[in-house]
């Protein structure tokens, strides 16, 4: 009977219960400090006469986006703008990854270089480029850009209806339709099953051990899909071909120097961060392994490809996905240069609603989302090229 | 004990401390003349930077329109023009800071639009400048007229209505043009100034001050196109209407002034005056000032310490300033502009 009346004490000093309490307790301070916040700010909101709530998004927009992805007009919705922005966004981060993947692999190669010229080049690229604000860096391109180009009015033409000026890169396209949209599906679908061929062949090779030439069934895989898409859809080959208006070039396709002062500026400074984290991926993989190659008769370009690599990138992804994740999240920045980038459209959204708390909630839920994907990606690539033991 | 569990106990009681303190610190609500003059001066937001609206002068003092505002209802309330503190607000964060009470009164070119006087939580005090949108183009593009713009490119600044004037401008003359969007401005200065543009708006108050920075003014031209109504007007909140009485008739002061001819130089003449409104607004007879809980010299230190509204717009904007603005719509009614006092009586 003493037992149970001092089991409640008891408990109370059995430290799995008393773990549990402390995280029972943490929680739902944390959830009640949320909801506290919440329906304060709500509340103020209310007793200040301010708007809130989301309805603002299907109100029309009225304001012109210079760049956009999808089609979208002023009189489309805010919740369309808002969207225009996002796919901004994500194709300048897009490219910007590309690029400073690219850039970043062969300077971080060349700062490995026995090569001193090039060592050299390679490690200034690297110095300059991460050690000044990419904010300073965006000024700079942009000045570039627009300062010494000409004016669209006495714009170069490079090739034949192929314009540069300090208003961008013009050149002819086509008018785009749906049967373009098919024939470009089909090239991607190629892409594929190319892929997945050379794969069988390469899967051959190792199980027979004989080697044969097998490029004409790669390049069929990838060709014929288009080729019969051409062939059904007929798409309309007529360009559109830019020409001198009273202010502007009109027709063809144009590459802004917003959209390249942002990607260059991204990709540049990206890539100096990579370069330094390819570099000691590559110092990582022990001597051993080099020398282990050369004895198998490895020329030094089939070691750094086939054992060098795949072993730095275990070193090497980790800190990668967090080179793309600011990446992504400095893309931002395109604020200043006149990108209509995300951000730019929100501002321009709470400007003209005056609805800031909700339009800062949905870029933060969006660049939160993005980012989350970007690592979950990385991540799942990570843990495929991770050492597995067997 | 393990270490991390202290951590975690540590941590458990820190957050529970900081929730029940946060829950214990209710707003007390309290009148906006109340808080300002136990606090004993006016937080008034401004721009930044806005020649002859609101700058810094080379010894740091903030001089311009909007800050005359400020120092008008400051010179009502303390009998001193100097008891103000600027916030230098962006127009992003502007009205928040209103809102949240930052500042007592935002004085910063606000437009008064529909929009914001029913959706943000504040109220407009009277118009202290009319202005309006307008463009403008390097001369040697020799465009006369704004619609002849299509297609071109047009640099442009956030954070106002800028964008949505210049569409409801053009979209019914179905005229297609580019927009380029700054947050700096310099970077939009110098983006039109390079040609990457062949036109800029704003409203025109700011062109002149842009078209005044270039280093050949006359190589651009302000077209004659108004195409959107801005009436500048200072905002304050919307839960305390003796502020906004304050607010009002502290303009009011400015405007009537003009109107019945006193000058800061003049305003001592002034209190022999055998006009009876000019009595009222004096202080020299009635009770006004005790009517919106201020001292009865509340106008008489106005017009003393600020001027009157025409005294105001010739110190910051006029023709013999740097931004050598005319009074355009901004003269009295009486003189066929529209700026009209309600009568002090």
């Amino acid at each position: 009977m003493r037992l149970d009346a001092s089991s409640g004490t008891r408990l109370l000093y059995d430290l799995r219960v008393r773990a549990i309490i402390y995280q029972v307790v943490a929680v739902a301070s944390v959830v009640f400090l949320g909801l506290y916040l919440f329906s304060n700010v709500s509340q103020k909101l209310a007793e200040q006469n301010i708007a809130t709530g989301f309805n603002f998004l299907s109100r029309e927009a009225g304001f012109v986006i210079s760049q956009t992805l999808i089609d979208y007009k002023p009189s489309d919705t805010y919740g369309r703008a808002i969207l225009v922005g996002i796919t901004n966004t994500i194709w300048v981060s897009a490219w910007g990854v590309v690029f400073a993947t690219v850039i970043g692999f062969f300077v971080g190669i060349a700062r490995l270089s026995s090569n001193p010229l090039l060592a050299l080049l390679a490690f200034l690229y690297v110095e300059a480029l991460r050690n000044v604000p990419l904010l300073l860096y965006l000024f700079l391109w942009y000045a570039l850009i627009v300062t010494s180009l000409p004016s669209v009015r006495d714009a170069w033409e490079l090739l034949p209806h192929v314009f540069l000026s300090n208003s961008g890169l013009t050149v002819p396209s086509l008018n785009w339709s749906s049967a373009h949209t098919a024939a470009l599906a089909a090239l991607l679908l190629g892409g594929i099953l190319a892929v997945f061929v050379r794969r069988r062949i390469v899967a051959e090779r190792v199980r027979t051990g004989r080697e044969r030439v097998t490029w004409p069934l790669v390049a069929v895989a990838l060709l014929a899909p288009s080729l019969l898409a051409i062939l059904l859809f007929q798409p309309d080959l007529a360009f559109s071909l830019p020409e001198k208006g009273r202010f502007r070039l009109t027709g063809g396709a144009q590459l802004k120097p917003e959209f390249v002062a942002l990607l260059v500026g991204l990709a540049l400074s990206a890539s100096a961060g990579i370069a330094e984290i390819v570099r000691s991926g590559i110092l990582s993989v022990r001597k051993g392994q080099w020398e282990a190659a050369r004895a198998l008769g490895l020329s030094d370009g089939r070691t750094m490809r086939l054992v060098v690599i795949p072993q730095a990138l275990r070193v090497i992804i980790p800190p990668l996905t967090s080179s793309y994740l600011s990446l992504f999240k400095n893309s931002s920045l395109a604020i200043a240069i006149g990108y209509p980038d995300l951000v730019m459209v929100s501002n321009t959204t709470m400007n003209q609603t005056g609805q800031a708390i909700e339009g800062i909630a949905i870029f933060m839920l969006v660049y939160l989302g993005l980012s989350i994907t970007i690592s979950v990606f990385m991540n799942w690539y990570n843990s495929r090229v991770a050492l597995k033991e067997r | 004990m393990s270490k991390s569990k202290h951590v975690t106990r540590w941590l458990a009681m820190g957050l529970v401390a900081g929730v029940a303190a946060l829950a214990a610190a209710p707003a007390s609500a309290q009148s906006t003349l109340d808080t300002v003059k136990k606090r004993g001066k006016i937080l008034c937001g401004v721009s930044p930077v806005a020649p002859g609206f609101s700058y810094a002068d080379d010894k740091g003092a903030r001089r311009g329109f909007d800050v005359d505002i400020c120092r008008a209802v400051s010179a009502a309330v303390f009998a001193d023009p100097d008891k103000v503190e600027y916030v230098p607000l962006n127009t992003n964060v502007r009205f928040q800071a209103l809102q949240s009470g930052e500042v007592d009164i935002l004085s910063r070119q606000n437009t008064w639009s529909y929009t914001r006087d029913t959706s943000l939580g504040l109220d407009f005090g009277p118009v202290v400048f009319y202005d309006g949108q307008g463009l403008m183009v390097p001369a040697k593009l020799n465009v006369k007229s704004a619609a002849e713009l299509s297609d071109a490119a047009i640099c442009l600044l956030p954070g106002t209505t800028t964008l949505q004037n210049l569409e409801d401008y053009f979209r019914p003359k179905n005229i297609k043009y580019e927009s380029v969007v700054f947050e700096n401005s310099d970077e939009w200065r110098n983006a039109f100034f390079s040609g990457r543009c062949d036109a800029t708006t704003t409203d025109r108050s700011d062109l002149a001050s842009v078209r005044a920075i270039a280093n050949d003014p006359e190589q651009y031209v302000i077209l004659p196109e108004t195409i959107s109504k801005e009436p500048l007007a200072p905002a304050i909140r919307q839960n305390d209407p003796n502020w906004r009485d304050i607010l009002n008739w502290s303009v009011y002061t400015l405007i009537a002034a003009e109107e019945k001819g006193i000058t800061q130089a003049n305003v001592e003449d002034h209190l022999k005056s055998e006009d009876p409104e000019v009595q009222r607004m004096l202080g020299v007879s009635g009770d006004f000032g005790k009517m919106i809980g201020l001292d009865n010299k509340w106008s008489f230190n106005i017009i003393k310490m600020v001027g009157n509204y025409g005294e105001v717009f010739d110190r910051n904007l006029g023709p013999k300033t740097r931004l050598g603005l005319s009074r355009g719509p901004n003269k009295l009614w009486t003189e066929g502009g529209l700026l009209y006092s309600p009568p002090f009586r």
